[in-house]
């Protein structure tokens, strides 16, 4: 990830917010801490005082003010951005500067991959679409959600509703109403129901599933859907290498595995979703139920050996073609699961699970008893924290950047993957 | 009729053991491969000490609120149940033959007893046929089969009272009770009376739902 | 005697739907449903019913008019015995009937199984009569477009995207006025818990969220609600028979705890929708217990008591009288907790009788009312007992901790003058809590 490549990795811990409490202004208060990817800075809501809100970046208020402020996040660039209300009126802030276009409504803010164009599903006078580093999609309609911005940040896409409804209209929501928007542009096609719509490697192209029927879901490809008719099916992906979209299909009761409208994977899974392929195309993995109420994940159609009561968050290497994923007991006894091998902790909470640039380490933050500490292939780190914020590993791949709270202080470690010993 | 009668004591009695033995055996094994294959989120749940409680509480008169809002059916029905198992298995009559044929023996009840509680099975098959046709809740949902399987048990203990007391030709009326009561038997599995096989597994299914998922009871 | 034919209400959804039926087509679905989706329960339970009538007294339709075809077991006849004796090949005006019937003559209220001796679950085989009409297209038209709100929007209401959290916004800024400070945390990863509603309270009963806000504020909880799709807790296509749009609510609701990293999940005052999320759309997903823990506010409630972060400045001193919603008490047997709680709140509770896990139904849940006004009367006399079960507690103050049952509950005290009027416990402890002395 090239961005990382600024940052500080000298091994090392160092404070770099002495006081999270701290702001250069009078408040009433201040809202949870939002941490740079960095990790050199943090950034709260503030109120201030006559219902007045902004930002506080290291303890610093942006100059502006603003009537109403929420969903503080960091692009991966290290940008701050938050959606902002002034006179009525939304917009996204960035760094402390609004957009110029303002909305009826913006939120569920979006970054490309390296940060560097910003998104947001945004409603104005009624109408929905999505804004583009404040650039509103040309044609807005009638309602538009499920919205993606691709990792290249060249292209937006939504789920979009292409004809009005009268209320408790059925006739015409069976006859279709819903399409796919690409950068603002509808499909040809309308479906009764559009869901999860899906970029390609390049965002050229998007699949969605689709409901024709009631009864009939498939996969449609750029507007055209597949022939075969599935009793259900989940998100489709796209392989990187090849093109071809996979997505989980539900028949005779059962789970499988799609591939072009071919079962790949024969159903016998009691469920499958979340489906992921390597970057290089060369492995499918998914989560799935083998049995009733006994979840793994899946490569390639064939099951890991040790099941979980529920599995979340798989997770594919950049490189190397790993694969790891959480597993947990109804949210208690949280485990990491790398490689078909469960490592040996066992957590209150595990956060997503994240892979060293060159696929050789994985690092998980964890929590346990109300303590936080980043696993790192399998070892803890020696200190626990108040809180920790995701890990990031070094360009190299050598080194764990861990950002934690304690004693109301932020601490950014820089931690050589062979310090991790618990 | 002595050759009916050889017939129904002899071949037909065996057939019409195996047929029930056999026959009940089969269709509880294959409900439960069919449970196992289509009804598996349902079966994961099945917890025996919440079904084994509400068991109980079903299998004691007035013990679960559908039994205390239907006094007469429960009264009725618990007197006939018991009376449909006790009568048959611990009579005079039915040890003889056990032992004339098998050389199988075990205490009986006393004839006097065991003749009134069957009249009072009759009565009460009586009462159920009576409620069948009258009752406006049961007349709605009764049909040709359910007024036929009360007959069937009324007409076996009928007419095993009536050979008892020698009323009748009492060849007749015993080849008559032999016949009906194998019927019965055959009828078990294939039947509503097959209530008999499936009515604790049904309790007790919902009763482990209840229990174990809903945490509350289910009588 | 009269049957299911002799009642028919013409409804929109009902009507286009057979319309586009013949007895090929409904056979064929109808052979498809129990090949592919019934196993031994559905077989076990019409073969081993024996006709006896004892579940007639269950049934709160069948206390109110007294006529045979609303006996649980009728309805068993009118619908699942008929289709099976016809091997699936009847007439498209048959599935008109088995429709009204299995939308709006039965709640899924479970109350039959605690009188059927054989533990015969009613409600299942309505269920299954439901999920066929749903797959043959004849579904109530009201109730339909709630589901099909939910495929688009996954909530009930159609309620979009920005609405929402937008709604949160102005709940949170009224409720400072009254309570300086106070903040609806949105999507605030690693809470305590995620707190989800039904589409209605953004909707209609915003009033309801204020007041969670409040009282969650007093008791200093770590709390948050999602600012995205997946807040949604209720479940109508769980209703029309639509499995696959009920579970992909529910997925997406259970989802959208584990994104949060929460460690439960509160839900507000509704019975349906805990229904669909703690114990239908999980086992339909392939989870056997809760991927993240599901609690009702009842329990929750109780459990601030217990903590002592509830503080009243006193009871509230009118008798009150208590509803026991079929969801969450033979849901989820909180009967107890329920008691505690409306004892620590109010002065005088009058019990009805019957209550607890013998409670009679609200006659408005399992989508009857959301079946529309053509049905409206259908839920209303069709629970008169109810009426009388009221009237003779003698108190004008009903707590009902569920949505469908306040709805339901107002309509029948409307409609038979009870003079009473129903409060939800958020109600009581927003009305009976310490607040901030107004400057
Ligand atoms: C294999 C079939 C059966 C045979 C061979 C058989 C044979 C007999 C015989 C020989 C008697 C005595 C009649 C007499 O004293 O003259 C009798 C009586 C009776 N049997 Fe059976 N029986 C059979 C099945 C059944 C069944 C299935 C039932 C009921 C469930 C039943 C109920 C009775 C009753 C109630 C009496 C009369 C008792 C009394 O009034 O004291 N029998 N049976
Ligand atoms: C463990 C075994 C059994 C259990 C738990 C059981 C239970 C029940 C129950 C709960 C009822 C419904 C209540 C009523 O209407 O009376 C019933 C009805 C009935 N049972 Fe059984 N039963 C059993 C065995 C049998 C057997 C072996 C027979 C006869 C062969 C039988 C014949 C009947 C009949 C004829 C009725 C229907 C009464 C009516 O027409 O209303 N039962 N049984
Ligand atoms: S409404 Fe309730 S009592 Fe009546 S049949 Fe349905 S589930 Fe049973
Ligand atoms: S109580 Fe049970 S066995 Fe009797 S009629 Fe009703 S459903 Fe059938």
């Amino acid at each position: 990830m090239s961005f990382a490549q600024s940052w500080d990795f000298t091994p090392g811990a160092r404070v770099v917010v002495d006081d999270l409490g701290k702001c250069s202004r009078e408040y009433e208060w201040l809202e949870e801490p939002y941490v740079s990817p960095d990790g050199e800075t943090v950034a709260r809501v503030a109120a201030l005082p006559d219902a007045e809100f902004s930002m506080a970046v290291g303890g610093e208020v942006w100059e502006e003010t603003f009537d109403k402020i929420w969903y503080p996040r960091f692009s991966p660039d290290g940008r701050l951005t938050a959606l902002v209300q002034s006179a009525g009126e939304w917009t996204m802030a960035v760094d402390g500067q609004a957009w110029e276009t303002q909305f009826g409504y913006i939120w569920g803010t979006l970054f490309s991959e390296s940060g560097d164009v910003i998104a947001a599903p945004i409603q104005a006078d009624g109408q929905y679409g999505l804004a583009v580093d404040g650039q509103p999609w040309e044609t807005l309609y009638e309602n538009a959600n499920q919205v993606l911005l691709s990792r290249d940040g060249k292209a937006t896409a939504a789920v979009i509703q292409a004809k009005s409804l009268a209320q408790a209209d059925i006739e015409t929501f069976q006859q279709g109403i819903f399409s796919v928007a690409v950068n603002g542009e509808a499909w040809d096609a309308v479906f009764v129901n559009c869901w999860n719509p899906a970029f390609d490697a390049t965002a050229s192209r998007v699949a969605a599933t689709v409901r024709r029927t009631l009864y009939d879901y498939t996969i449609a490809v750029d507007g055209k859907a597949w022939d075969g008719a599935y009793a259900c099916a989940w998100g489709p992906v796209f392989n990187p290498a090849t093109g071809q979209v996979a997505a989980p299909v539900r028949k005779a009761g059962a789970w499988g595995m799609a591939i072009d409208d071919r079962m790949a994977w024969e159903p016998r899974f009691a469920q499958l979703w979340q489906q992921a392929y390597t970057p290089d195309g060369g492995k499918l993995a998914a989560i799935a139920a083998v049995k009733f109420g006994e979840f793994t994940v899946v490569v390639d159609g064939a099951p890991w050996g040790v099941t979980f009561p529920v599995v979340t968050d798989l997770t594919v290497s950049p490189v190397g073609g790993r694969i790891a994923a959480l597993g947990n007991a109804h949210n208690t006894d949280f485990a990491v699961l790398c490689d078909g091998k469960v490592w040996p902790g066992r957590y209150d909470m595990a956060w997503p699970p994240v892979w060293s640039p060159d696929g050789a380490h994985l690092a998980v933050a964890v929590e346990r008893g109300g303590r936080f500490t980043v696993v790192c292939d399998g070892k803890a780190y020696p200190q626990s924290f108040d809180k920790c914020f995701a890990p990031a590993f070094s360009p190299d791949g050598t080194k764990v950047l861990i950002r934690a709270v304690a004693d109301n202080k932020l601490h950014r470690i820089v931690a050589p993957v062979a310090a991790f010993t618990g | 009729m002595h050759a009916l009668y050889d017939l129904a004591v002899g071949p037909l009695a065996w057939l019409a053991f195996g047929v029930f033995i056999i026959g009940s055996v089969y269709r509880l094994l294959a409900m439960r491969a069919l449970a196992l294959r289509k009804d598996g989120a349902f079966v994961a749940y099945v917890s025996w000490p919440h079904a084994f409680k509400s068991l109980a509480h079903w299998f004691t008169p007035f013990g679960a609120l559908g039994w205390r809002e239907n006094p007469g059916v429960t009264i009725a029905t618990f007197i006939f149940h018991i009376c449909l198992f006790l009568v048959p298995l611990f009579l005079m009559g039915h040890i003889v033959l056990f032992d004339t044929f098998r050389g199988w023996s075990w205490p009986a009840l006393p004839d006097g007893a065991a003749d009134v509680l069957a009249i009072v099975v009759v009565v009460i098959c009586a009462y159920f046929l009576w409620r069948r046709l009258s009752v406006p809740e049961v007349r709605f949902v009764t049909s040709a089969q359910d007024v036929l399987v009360v007959s069937l048990v009324g007409l076996t203990f009928l007419t095993g009272v009536l050979a008892y007391h020698r009323i009748g030709d009492n060849l007749v009326l015993t080849t008559l009770h032999i016949l009906s009561g194998e019927a019965m038997l055959v009828a078990i599995p294939f039947t509503r009376l097959s209530h008999m096989l499936f009515g604790v597994f049904s309790r007790g299914y919902i009763a482990s739902e209840f229990g174990s998922v809903r945490h509350a009871k289910d009588w | 005697m009269s049957t299911i034919a002799d009642r028919l209400i013409e409804d929109e959804g009902l009507r286009r739907g057979v319309s586009r039926l013949t007895p090929e087509k409904i056979e064929k679905v109808f052979k498809e449903l129990i090949a592919g989706e019934c196993g031994a329960r559905l077989k076990t339970y019409v073969e081993s019913c024996v006709r006896c009538g004892m579940c007639a007294k269950a049934c709160h339709y069948y206390m109110s008019h007294k006529d045979p075809s609303y006996t649980p077991v009728a309805k068993v006849s009118q619908t699942m015995w008929r289709l099976l004796a016809a091997g699936g090949r009847v007439e498209p005006q048959v599935i008109y009937e088995c429709a009204q019937v299995a939308y709006t003559e039965c709640n899924l209220c479970r109350r039959c199984i605690h009188y059927c001796p054989l533990g015969i679950d009613t409600g299942y085989i309505i269920s299954v009569v439901r999920r066929l009409c749903h797959k043959l297209g004849v579904t109530p038209q009201y109730i339909q477009d709630t589901a099909h709100s939910h495929s688009a929007v996954l909530n009930q209401m159609w309620v979009k995207d920005d609405e929402w959290p937008d709604t949160l916004q102005w709940q949170e800024e009224e409720a400072r006025e009254e309570f300086p400070g106070l903040r609806i945390p949105l999507d605030v990863e690693g809470a305590d818990f995620m707190y989800s509603v039904i589409a209605p309270e953004p909707k209609f009963r915003t009033q309801l969220i204020y007041q969670a806000a409040a009282i969650f504020n007093a008791a200093g909880l770590n709390w948050t609600m999602p600012a995205t799709p997946g807040w949604d807790n209720s479940n109508m296509a769980m209703f029309t028979g639509d499995s696959e749009i009920m579970s992909r609510v529910e997925r997406a609701h259970y989802e959208t705890a584990q994104r949060l990293r929460v460690k439960r999940i509160v839900m507000g005052e509704c019975g349906h929708a805990f229904r669909a999320v703690y114990d239908v759309a999980n086992r339909w997903l392939g989870w056997k217990w809760h991927p993240v823990p599901v609690v009702h506010s009842v329990e929750f409630f109780w459990e601030l008591i217990q903590q002592g972060r509830i503080k009243i400045t006193h009871k509230y001193a009118d008798p009150v009288t208590i509803h026991d919603p079929c969801n969450i008490i033979r849901g989820r047997g909180l009967m107890d907790k329920l008691r505690e709680v409306t004892h620590f709140l109010c002065e005088n509770v009058v019990e009805m009788s019957p209550n607890r896990e013998h409670n009679y139904c609200c006659c408005a849940g399992g989508g009857v009312i959301n079946c529309g006004p053509p049905f409206k009367n259908v839920r209303i006399v069709g629970n008169s007992i109810k009426a009388e079960q009221l009237r003779a507690t003698g108190v004008h103050t009903l707590v009902a901790p569920c949505h469908n049952c306040h709805g339901g509950l107002e309509d029948i005290i409307s409609k038979f003058g009870l003079g009473m009027h129903t409060k939800f416990l958020g109600d009581l402890i927003y009305e009976l809590m310490e607040k901030p002395e107004a400057e």
